[in-house]
């Protein structure tokens, strides 16, 4: 299953990376610690690419959009720290995380190249995409694998929030049509 | 004391209920787990809402015809004095999938 996951979530961000899937973990289902890993690791890159936006975009809308994603994911990542500090587990990095981040690093470099309207594009079309991608793999697979109930829960809050969020992507997407 | 100032206070009294109206109440409005609730609530002019926002998220309860955006911090509450009579939707400009109604009665 997890191996399943992994191909899906990583499939759709690494369309041009089949290979760094090749590692991934042979367990059925991720993990309590790995699917903390992945959702803190998912959090944070869109943090990342939210404050390269406020550096870069011109668009009121966009930067709207950005501070939204810094506020909305700093607040679930607080949460998820202090859920994994109580309950004593330890995030564990996985192939997931690896490929997420390494998907992202190449995002952000990517992104960083461009300027102007053809940047505020850019990075809401990836928005959408990204948020798409993350909102489906905590869908199918990661609250249906997480076994802790407040986990569980957390992961479960945000996906209303991240829905929350592709909706308003979308929104800014259209409008810069 | 005089007795025509008596009568005055007297009569400041009797109508007192009628300055402050005796149905002013104040409605509290649970934000939790970015869900309104309840969704829809009644209320008439001079009732006091509460909003309480128990989510770990900054929420805000901003009327569409710009009556009012309250501004809901993380754990806290804060109200609003309901001036005029109307139907009045109102949403979380942080998170728009938030969205509620208030019916106000004159």
């Amino acid at each position: 299953m997890f191996i399943r996951w992994s191909a899906a979530i990583a499939a759709a961000v690494l369309l041009s990376s089949p290979a760094l899937l090749q590692g991934a973990s042979a367990a059925d289902k991720p993990t309590d610690p790995q699917i903390a890993h992945i959702a803190y690791t998912a959090g944070v890159i869109d943090i990342n690419a939210a404050k390269q936006a406020l550096k870069k975009a011109k668009s009121k809308d966009v930067r709207t959009f950005a501070e939204d994603m810094v506020r909305d994911h700093e607040t679930v990542n607080k949460q998820a720290l202090a859920l994994v500090k109580k309950l004593n587990v330890t995030p564990e990095d996985n192939d997931t995380s690896r490929a997420l981040s390494k998907q992202a690093s190449d995002k952000l470099a990517e992104l960083d190249k461009l300027s102007g309207a053809a940047f505020d594009k850019a990075y809401v079309a990836n928005e959408v995409a990204y948020h798409k991608t993350v909102n489906s793999a905590l869908e199918t697979q990661l609250i249906p694998s997480a076994s802790n109930a407040e986990l569980k829960g957390l992961l479960q809050t945000g996906l209303k929030i991240f829905q929350g969020h592709e909706q308003h992507a979308e929104h800014v997407a259209a409008e810069l049509k | 004391m005089m007795p025509g100032r008596v009568a005055t206070i007297a009569l400041a009294v009797a109508f007192l209920p009628m300055v402050v109206p005796a149905h002013a109440a104040t409605i509290e409005i649970t934000m939790e787990n970015l869900v309104i609730s309840p969704a829809e609530m009644s209320a008439k002019v001079g009732d006091t809402i509460e909003w309480i926002n128990k989510d770990v998220f900054v929420h805000t309860a901003t009327a569409k015809n710009g009556d009012f955006d309250v501004n809901l911090p993380p754990k806290k509450s804060a109200t609003f004095v309901l001036k005029k009579a109307g139907v009045v939707d109102y949403y979380c400009r942080y998170h728009p999938n938030m969205k509620a109604t208030l019916k106000v009665e004159p």
